[in-house]
């Protein structure tokens, strides 16, 4: 426990701080006012014109950062983190039917993407088979379409699966998409130890944000950790879980919320596994998270730390994690979506950049940047392009990558990510309170919270406290600029045919018998409450759909409808 | 104000919030539900994955003065095309039906052809909202008003 300022100093610093805002400051003050009376960054925490030693007097430079590698990991997860290798490039990517995104993910890797990211459209995120009447008119738009093994199959042609790792954007049918996964693997000859990616399969964000659910909380959380227990028993290198609070805070949370609300989530889960009998060095190194990178930038930043930081202490302290792995908040980041607007779209490639800046120096392990027309529909070859780009000169032009954590140290952005945990710590706490994440979803204490936040910074937008180049300050009248974007083109009713087609089809030529025992088979074990991945996988290889096992799993764990509070 | 109709109470101007089809994006719908609801409209929100069927049944059964969509998937035609059919079939016509969400400028000449009242692109503010559901709705009771008195 050593301080790194003494008394001495501090108390100097003190005494010119008054000297300078007695006698400085207000000269400058008369000369011209201040912008606002008040700064706050986005999470409405109130910032100060300077930062010096006496905001962080007390700071333990052990406690409270260690070095690279070493708890509290404060700097980073690595001891060398990018000048080993830099962060992951992974764009989310994925649109129309199968043959559209295999060549969407070969055009990016032939440009250097270094990992891949699936986007499913909507039916596929909630378990719809796309002849589906509920299904009409979205197969394919936001992301691709992938109701069999067949699809996946089509997806990953020529591209090896022993070499690659994916991310599925997957929570309530994330079993059956990981099933998919692994039989088109094992096709393609990959043992199960060379399968590597993630599932999203965080159930709980379902109720605060994101709103894929299909099952109730508890059914839907049972079904999640059923996907990581087998998981780390079978496929060691997968990620079984990325616990997001993107969603949360794209939903309208502030990066408070967003951090505290998913670290609650993370801690339901660890609970609900070791209430399993698993050991948490067991399956703790394969849990991983994912954030937003939001406009604010140093605020960002120091949430990226302050979140390393509370993960470490809550798998040591709380959970007795031994080994380092454990204790590592491992995330991939994305670019927020909702900063991006539709006036001026061209000025979304800048700030995508700023906010890919505050990842890389938040110390992600992987990175979507957004592309530019995402405000009005699934990104073109070209403005992807350019998002990957952002990263490629990040990387590689601009030095950032080059030394570890530049912004530890700066008065500033400690004593902001001391702030950041400590109110984090507080949402934490009441949510301990309540019982718990699962506890506290079923009282609609996260909704509600979120809810309130996005009303209240729409209000602030309105009210010109806070300001969106091109939408409340610097606008245009003419909107003709929107109209000169590319839009990405494709024929969905088109796509939407070839899908029922292909769903009838594999429908038709399969095994009647043994798609028939499969799917019973796995309505018993769920009915028994055992772990119904491995009769998923099964299901599958039967060519059973992700809509018939949806339904089968519907009929044993029954669906969640949301009370319409707003 | 020496209408015989001064001396009735006047009902609060009511909306239907609705997100229609399958996305889960619900922020904007709820933003916007409270903002109306802050601006003194009463204010049904119908959750999310509405079928066109569900939302007309509500609008009736609530008796709106406006129907307010929110698509941020994209299906926006498809869904558009559905409601307004649906309307028609129930006669309903009269209730005017605004929508929000992720619409690129280019799909608005279309969606006003087929009968959307009014498209509000990513960035309208609420108070332009508020206004223009509080027009419609004016609009709309003025209609039944002079049907009545005819």
């Amino acid at each position: 426990m050593v301080k790194l300022f003494n008394k001495e100093a501090v108390e100097e610093i003190r005494k010119a701080i008054r000297k300078w805002e007695n006698e400085v400051v207000p000269l400058w003050l008369r000369r011209i006012p201040e912008r606002m009376e008040e700064f706050t960054t986005l999470s409405e925490i109130p910032v100060k014109r300077v930062y010096t030693p006496a905001d962080i007097e007390d700071f333990d430079h052990t406690e409270k950062l260690g070095l690279p590698g070493t708890y509290p990991y404060t700097r980073g997860i690595h001891a060398t983190m990018y000048r080993a290798r830099v962060w992951t490039m992974r764009m989310f990517s994925g649109y129309g039917g199968p043959e559209e995104t295999n060549k969407r993910l070969k055009f990016l890797i032939e440009h250097g993407e270094t990992g891949l990211s699936l986007a499913f459209d909507y039916p596929t995120l909630i378990g719809l088979d796309p002849d589906d009447p509920m299904a009409e008119g979205e197969v394919g738009i936001v992301g691709v379409s992938v109701p069999s093994i067949v699809d996946m199959e089509i997806i990953f042609d020529k591209i090896n699966m022993g070499k690659v790792t994916t991310n599925m954007t997957i929570n309530p049918p994330a079993p059956i998409l990981l099933s998919f996964y692994v039989a088109v693997a094992e096709k393609q000859g990959v043992p199960y130890d060379k399968i590597g990616g993630t599932t999203q399969n965080d159930p709980l964000k379902e109720f605060i944000a994101q709103k894929s659910y299909v099952f109730p909380p508890e059914p839907a959380v049972k079904i999640g950790m059923d996907l990581i227990e087998w998981s780390v028993k079978n496929i060691p290198k997968w990620n079984p879980i990325s616990i997001s609070g993107y969603h949360i805070r794209e939903a309208g949370s502030d990066a408070v919320q967003e951090i505290a609300f998913t670290i609650a989530d993370g801690i339901e889960y660890v609970r609900q596994l070791i209430a399993r009998g698993l050991d948490v060095d067991v399956f703790a190194p394969r849990l991983s998270f994912f954030w937003d990178s939001h406009i604010n930038f140093f605020e960002e930043v120091a949430k990226f730390r302050a979140a390393r930081r509370m993960w470490a202490k809550i798998m040591r302290e709380w959970f007795g994690a031994k080994k380092s792995r454990s204790m590592w908040m491992r995330f991939h980041t994305q670019t927020a979506g909702c900063s991006l607007t539709a006036q001026q779209p061209w000025n979304n490639i800048v700030r995508t950049a700023y906010e890919a800046l505050a990842a890389v120096l938040g110390g992600t392990q992987s990175l979507h940047t957004n592309s530019f027309d995402e405000p009005f529909r699934v990104p073109s070859e070209f403005a992807a392009k350019i998002a990957l780009r952002t990263q490629q000169i990040l990387a590689y032009e601009t030095g950032v990558a080059d030394v570890i954590d530049p912004l530890g140290g700066s008065y500033y952005v400690e004593w902001l990510t001391d702030e950041i945990e400590e109110r984090a710590w507080k949402y934490i706490d009441r949510i301990e309170r309540m019982g718990g994440m699962l506890e506290a979803v079923k009282k609609g204490y996260p909704q509600k919270e979120v809810i309130d936040t996005s009303y209240r910074f729409q209000k602030e937008v309105e009210e010109n406290k806070r300001f969106i180049v091109g939408v409340n300050i610097f606008a245009d009248k003419d909107v003709e600029e929107i109209r000169k974007v590319p839009l990405l083109e494709f024929r969905q009713e088109e796509i939407e045919r070839r899908q029922k087609e292909r769903i009838r089809k594999v429908r038709a030529m399969r095994n009647e018998q043994h798609w028939k025992r499969a799917l019973d088979k796995l309505r018993r074990s769920a009915e028994r409450g055992e772990n119904v991945m491995p009769y998923i996988l099964n299901a599958v290889k039967a060519y059973a759909t992700l809509g018939e096992i949806m339904n089968t799993l519907k009929e044993v764990y029954g669906v969640y409808v949301e009370p319409p509070l707003y | 104000m020496s209408s015989p109709h001064s001396t009735k109470i006047k009902r609060r101007y009511k909306v239907l919030v609705a997100k229609l089809g399958i996305d889960g994006h619900d922020r904007g719908a709820k933003v916007i539900a409270r903002a109306l609801k802050d601006a003194g409209f009463d204010v049904v929100y119908t959750g999310i994955r509405q079928s066109p069927e569900q939302v007309v049944y509500a609008a009736l059964q609530e008796d709106v003065d406006v129907i307010g969509v929110s698509i941020l998937s994209g299906a926006h035609m498809h869904h558009m095309k559905r409601l307004i059919a649906k309307l028609k079939e129930a006669d309903a016509m009269d209730i005017p039906v605004v929508l929000g969400g992720t619409i690129p400028v280019v799909d608005v000449d279309e969606l006003k052809s087929i009968g959307v009242k009014e498209i509000f692109l990513p960035g309208t503010s609420l108070k332009e909202i508020v206004e223009k559901v509080r027009e419609l709705a004016e609009e709309k009771r003025k209609k039944e008003e002079d049907l009545t008195s005819l």
